[in-house]
């Protein structure tokens, strides 16, 4: 068996593949064209033109101002620094909320605030994969100092009552972090909308580089910088400009803003037709499907199949899924996040996640069908097929 | 499709030349590996599934130009051998856990979730050899007689051994080393691991550890404190340190003076209490199994065989009397020293191996 090459990718919760338009607009900024944004010379100049056009395009598809935009190098050093920032601000004391659906990059950024003396509420989210905003409102206390929630699960896709829990915050004058990394480019995502004070988003979930995202603050919201070392991003983020990846961040950007009602409909409508085929295998549950949910993300389990086991005979025949959310070392652990969610163990071992992207089609959707009713019917000791394209 | 062969893979040379050979053979072969023991958090590590060693069995699969995949197994490898390893020397036994290992996880699990991917076979880099027999598979000793591990393998079923395949059981060491070298194989200057994989330091400490981590899993009450030593006809001797720390047949440590060299006779537990006396008091006549596992149809009745007592052991003739529930009776025809319980006495004819039992006692 050689590695199969020409797989078809259904990951793209985890990242997804670059827009060739986003290359072509980072190219010249690779070969060719070159400078810090930081220089005043005329080669400095032009990358900060380019920065600042990627700024403007950012803030575009969030509603939101570009002065208010930070450029990070992920979305993990985005929420990390925002928790950071305001965990920390006011002395060894205080308190955090975070919903336990929250990335490890919010999680364990709040665990270490822990060992630092903070207490750290965490709130579940029901069966429903929707964490309750009046559970998440009622943990607020008179010393929180930070309440974050993801705007959309990047494991179940679910999408999370922000608004909500951001106005009730908003009154007890909590600041909230949003972490919008798998939900932007994908549906509306309007900060002056949603009422948060932080926001986070990430190039490579919507077909932008890697390497790049950004960081949104409301005007005149706290940002301790995690980074120092520069001036750079007004002294809210020292490092280099990564040019190209910025320049691409913001045509992804712009595409996603011209692009956002087709994209939907287009991935609601591949996504839709999977389900509709997974009809046909007995035992198939697809979690959260009465919720509001992403359009991209399609979170299952099959009775009595292991998760792990399914997505590695479906890469094996060519079609690349996903277990829930990776984990670093490559191996699988049950998701801490449908643990807390109230699903057994066993549930959470045999969940897949099949998430949909911008260049997925129709025939790759049938056929990633008809491969999971196969290996499924082989797991179940029905006779394999004679013909497997194993 | 053709038969899809699953290699384990640890990423040290043994199972990496089996994959190569594999994926030129022109198989369909895909290769696994297991976290048995996740060392994530801790600063030493031992040899066996160390985080580096995984990364070389990934490198050397994209080498062979075919897929890998780890199998997260930790709690499976601490339930079925590290534990019953700590349950052993607190019992003043001295095991083998790879036996165990091979057991209960490669041929067991392991090979269930490789069948569960689709895989109808299973390599692994031992050295030993299946042949077909008129009695259904046998197990040999390798070809090499100096890497020879059927010893470890006793265990095995039928069913285990029609599942499974040893690439390396007719080649030597040299030769797969040389193998590795002339292909380019990532691994091919990479050393032996001969210690116990999840062991990094000394085996005493790590017992330790382990009581002390979980002391609701193991009730140890005598763990640190030092033990009495006594002879044969009861008359204290002195003290040492704790029971676990000694082996049967053990000379050193003892701390205790006496007009001739003394060895560890008996390892009492309970009392954590050590019995010494002069060597030749070590000589065991036979011993006493349980476990009695035969590879092939058991035997109708007594047996000769050759006997190993340990892995290194040359072997001896004796007679096998196997009893009721899984009990045997072994008679050495020489006197043979360091019966150990908690070691396996493993049955062969001439290159063959029968079965084997767990040594329960010297007699």
């Amino acid at each position: 068996m050689s590695l199969a090459m020409g797989a078809a990718y259904f990951d793209n919760n985890a990242t997804t593949p670059l827009d060739r338009r986003v290359l072509e607009a980072m190219l010249p900024w690779l070969e060719g064209r070159h400078g810090n944004s930081s220089s005043v010379h005329r080669f400095g100049q032009a990358a900060s033109e380019a920065v600042e056009a990627a700024r403007e395009r950012v803030a575009a598809l969030l509603g939101a101002s570009p002065a208010e935009i930070v450029f990070c190098g992920s979305g993990t050093e985005a929420n990390n620094a925002v928790v950071f920032s305001c965990g920390r601000s006011g002395g060894p004391s205080g308190h955090l909320v975070v919903s336990t659906l929250e990335h490890p990059s919010v999680l364990a950024a709040a665990a270490r605030l822990e060992g630092e003396g903070l207490a750290v509420s965490r709130v579940a989210p029901g069966l429903d994969g929707r964490v309750d905003a009046e559970r998440l409102l009622a943990a607020v206390r008179a010393d929180t100092r930070l309440v974050s929630l993801m705007l959309a699960s990047n494991e179940l896709g679910t999408l999370q009552p922000v608004r909500e829990v951001a106005a009730g915050c908003r009154a007890r004058g909590v600041p909230v972090l949003c972490d919008a990394v798998q939900a932007v480019g994908k549906v509306p995502v309007d900060v002056g909308e949603l009422g948060v004070d932080y926001l986070t988003l990430g190039g490579h979930k919507f077909h932008g580089p890697l390497g790049a995202a950004a960081l949104w603050t409301r005007g005149g919201a706290h940002l301790d910088p995690l980074l120092v070392g520069g001036g750079h991003e007004r002294r809210r983020r020292a490092s280099t400009v990564n040019v190209p990846a910025v320049v691409g961040l913001g045509v992804a950007a712009e595409l996603a803003v011209r692009e956002l009602e087709e994209r939907e409909r287009r991935l609601a409508a591949l996504r839709d037709r999977f389900e509709r085929r997974l009809e046909a295998i007995e035992g198939v549950v697809i979690h959260c499907a009465s919720a509001e949910r992403l359009p991209t993300t399609s979170h299952l389990a099959i009775e009595g199949v292991q998760g792990e086991t399914l997505m590695i005979r479906l890469d094996l025949a060519g079609f690349a899924v996903s277990t829930g959310s990776a984990c670093s070392s490559g191996v699988v652990e049950p998701s801490s996040s449908l643990l807390t969610m109230g699903m057994s163990e066993a549930e959470a071992l045999s969940s897949l996640r099949v998430s949909f992207g911008l260049f997925n089609t129709v025939d790759e959707v049938d056929a990633l069908a008809d491969a999971l009713e196969r290996q499924v019917a082989e797991l179940r000791g029905a006779p394999a097929a004679a013909t497997s394209d194993v | 499709m053709s038969e899809l062969t699953a290699v384990a893979m640890s990423g040290g040379l043994d199972s990496s030349a089996v994959a190569w050979l594999l994926s030129r053979a022109g198989r369909p072969v895909v290769g696994l590996s297991m976290l048995l023991w996740d060392r994530s958090t801790e600063t030493t590590h031992g040899r066996c599934c160390a985080p580096l060693d995984l990364g070389d069995a990934k490198r050397v699969a994209r080498q062979c130009g075919i897929p890998h995949y780890t199998i997260k197994m930790d709690r499976e490898f601490r339930e079925r051998v590290v534990d019953p390893f700590v349950d052993d020397y607190l019992a003043g036994r001295t095991p083998i856990p790879c036996t165990g290992c091979n057991t209960w996880i490669k041929f067991d699990l392991f090979l269930e979730r490789a069948r569960a991917l689709g895989a109808e076979r299973m390599a692994t880099g031992h050295y030993a050899r299946i042949l077909d027999g008129p009695d259904g598979l046998e197990l040999h000793t390798a070809a090499d007689a100096a890497k020879d591990q059927s010893y470890y393998l006793f265990e095995l079923t039928q069913e285990q051994l029609a599942a499974s395949s040893f690439p390396l059981g007719d080649k030597t060491k040299p030769e797969v080393r040389e193998l590795a070298r002339e292909s380019g194989l990532l691994v091919a200057e990479k050393g032996e691991s001969m210690e116990i994989c999840f062991v990094a330091g000394g085996i005493r400490e790590f017992v330790e550890e382990q009581v002390a981590a979980r002391p609701e899993r193991f009730a140890a009450a005598a763990l640190g404190r030092a033990s009495e030593v006594v002879d044969r006809a009861g008359s204290v001797l002195g003290t040492a340190e704790p029971y676990y720390r000694y082996t049967v047949g053990q000379r050193r440590g003892l701390g205790v003076a006496a007009g001739e060299r003394l060895y560890v006779l008996d390892v009492n537990a309970r009392e954590n209490r050590l019995t010494v006396g002069p060597e030749r008091e070590l000589l065991a006549s036979g011993l006493a199994g349980e476990r009695l596992h035969w590879i092939g149809s058991p035997p109708a009745g007594e047996i000769e065989a050759t006997v190993r007592i340990r892995s290194r052991h040359p072997g001896v003739r004796a007679s096998i009397r196997p009893g009721a529930e899984r009990r045997v009776e072994v008679e050495f025809e020489t006197g043979q020293f360091g019966v150990t319980p908690g070691q396996a006495a493993v049955f062969y004819e001439g290159t063959r191996v029968l079965g084997g039992c767990w040594i329960e006692s010297a007699r």
